[in-house]
């Protein structure tokens, strides 16, 4: 597997103030990243980082080669677009944006894609109807569908999951790993403990300093990991055998 | 009714003030719904005042540069000459631009935030305009200078060719500006993140809306005056987003309304010799409220 981001010694801030000091991570093609860490922790100016928006006050972010073209991004929602007017096909588009340059509108191979992206996440019947309309499930099928149209290399997901309910996050969920499976690496930041369920990889941040790294089996077994599934689920004892925790959160997670 | 309307399209000034009447509110409405989707809605209010401000400081410029020389130093005429000559253009038109991309940096520096920056910009030029025409003032019926300044009353009615020709070059820039830009300024408008996140520059795209924003403010100050350039803004877009649901369909419509209401708005102004910009902005009004009961009845169903 070859490694797509490397994160050198990464401390991270603005205007001379670091937030978080210390990163210290490898995302290889294929892999299943999940981003851990409490509100302020800097997960977000960590998201930032990885898509090249803010540059490291030291260390360096490393990217692959095939992914030197641009990271595809699910932001979380914001208010601009619970009112907007656009069709659902119009908004998969313009995941192509940077592959058409400068020229004016899309060509054919680009609606194609978009067409074919809107095929993978099952969403072609929704393609004529307006994206303010739909539920909170289908409106991130349909912002993940524009960021495969970007790259089908490597997905960033902000908070995928926050506002859904239960039934639509399991399902999103299981659609984000099935594209895993089908070769899209994944880095995925979260507070929820059910995303652990998922990963490959963990990497748990809590302020200002890199909390762990590794396998998720690594982390399920480590101290750290075992205080962040009790205290965040709220469940007594977790077990610490992972097949047993899988079944766990995936029915006591609300 | 017809004869009369045949009559007055006889004069030149009548047919010219159609004219830049349609593309101005060509113009407006196709950048309309990018504004108030971004929540800009405000920006042409505040350009506007903007505007005003520097076309009172062009007409003291003139004045006490006319003045100073009394008439005799060339330098001074060529001045006096290139500020008539453009209707105050030449100063206009770079304050609004810069005030424009300083409202736009303003919106990411957390200091100010932008509705208050807007706020801001806007009063004080409003304010320093006011007092520069009172105190320097050129003609003896200030408060009637100001009035057609701020509502447009009859401005429109006298356009010169050049004017017309000004007006129909920054619609052709404007309209090939969006055309050739339309999925940049639709990704940009939709999720910013997610363009910058793809390699998109959305900033400079940002910028690009402000510039063609001003454009379209200088540009409509001479149709509606610079009070009522954000109904011509805003009335159009809300009206298409009621009943439409794409943004292709949405932008069409827009336009379509803007340009009906403006065709009618100044033919009724001509007739029952109301105040054009006022009579422009009614018609757009009832576009609004005409859609939204549409709007209604369609969910209802």
């Amino acid at each position: 597997m070859s490694e797509q981001l490397i994160c050198k010694n990464v401390t991270l801030g603005y205007e001379g103030r670091a937030v978080t000091e210390g990163l210290h991570f490898t995302v290889s093609s294929g892999d299943y990243l999940c981003i851990l860490g409490e509100n302020g922790s800097g997960k977000s100016t960590l998201v930032k980082a990885l898509l090249g928006l803010i540059t490291p006050m030291e260390g360096e972010i490393v990217r692959g080669e095939d992914i030197a073209g641009g990271v595809g991004y699910l932001p979380q929602q914001t208010v601009v677009q619970r009112d907007f007017p656009a069709s659902v096909r119009e908004i998969v588009r313009s995941g192509c944006l940077k592959r058409s340059g400068l020229r004016p509108f899309y060509n054919k191979q680009e609606k194609a894609l978009a067409d074919e992206n809107m095929e993978r996440l099952g969403i072609s019947h929704l393609a004529n109807r307006c994206y303010r309309e739909l539920s909170g499930g289908q409106q991130q099928r349909v912002l993940l569908a524009r960021a495969l149209c970007a790259t089908s290399k490597i997905l960033l997901l902000d908070e995928p999951v926050t506002g859904l309910d239960p039934r639509a996050q399991t399902e999103l969920y299981e659609l984000i790993g099935e594209l895993n499976r089908g070769g899209v690496t994944m880095i995925m930041v979260s507070h929820d403990v059910s995303a652990i369920k998922y990963a490959t990889h963990i990497l748990h941040i809590g302020s200002k300093e890199q909390l762990f790294f590794g396998t998720r089996e690594d982390y399920l077994s480590s101290r750290i990991g075992k205080s962040f599934v009790i205290t965040e689920s709220g469940e007594g004892a977790v077990p610490a055998s992972d097949t047993d925790t899988d079944e766990k959160r995936g029915e006591g997670n609300v | 009714m017809f004869d009369k309307l045949a009559y007055y399209f006889s004069f030149p000034l009548v047919r010219y003030a159609l004219i830049v009447g349609l593309l101005v509110a060509l113009c407006s409405s196709l950048l309309g719904v990018t504004l108030v989707l971004k929540r800009f809605s405000f920006i042409g209010d505040g350009l506007s005042h903007v505007a005003f401000g520097a076309m009172s400081v062009a007409t003291v410029v003139d004045v006490s540069v006319k003045q100073a020389a009394s008439g005799d130093n060339a330098f001074a005429r060529w001045i006096t000459d290139v500020i008539e000559k453009t209707n105050s253009m030449v100063i206009v038109l770079p304050v609004t631009l810069i005030a424009a991309i300083l409202l736009l940096r303003t919106g990411q520096n957390t200091k100010i935030k932008g509705d208050s920056a807007l706020a801001m910009i806007s009063v004080g030029s409003l304010a320093i305009g006011y007092m520069l025409v009172n105190v320097f003032s050129a003609s003896a019926n200030v408060s009637g200078d100001v009035c057609s300044t701020l509502f447009g009353s009859t401005s429109i009615l006298t356009l010169s060719i050049s004017d017309v020709w000004l007006s129909v070059g920054l619609a052709v820039v404007v309209i090939a500006i969006f055309l050739i830009f339309y999925k940049q300024i639709f990704a940009v408008t939709f999720d910013e993140s997610f363009a910058q996140a793809t390699g998109v520059r959305a900033n400079s795209y940002n910028l690009l809306i402000a510039v063609v924003t001003s454009l379209i403010v200088v540009l409509a100050m001479n149709l509606v005056g610079s009070l009522l350039i954000s109904a011509l803004i805003i009335f159009p877009a809300l009206s298409a987003m009621r009943i439409f649901k794409s943004f292709k369909s949405v932008i069409i419509c827009s336009a379509v309304v803007s340009v009906v209401c403006a065709g009618s708005g100044l033919i009724a102004s001509i007739l029952f010799s109301t105040p054009v910009g006022s009579t422009i902005v009614t018609a757009d009004m009832i576009a609004f409220f005409l859609f939204s009961i549409t709007a209604k009845i369609l969910r209802r169903e």
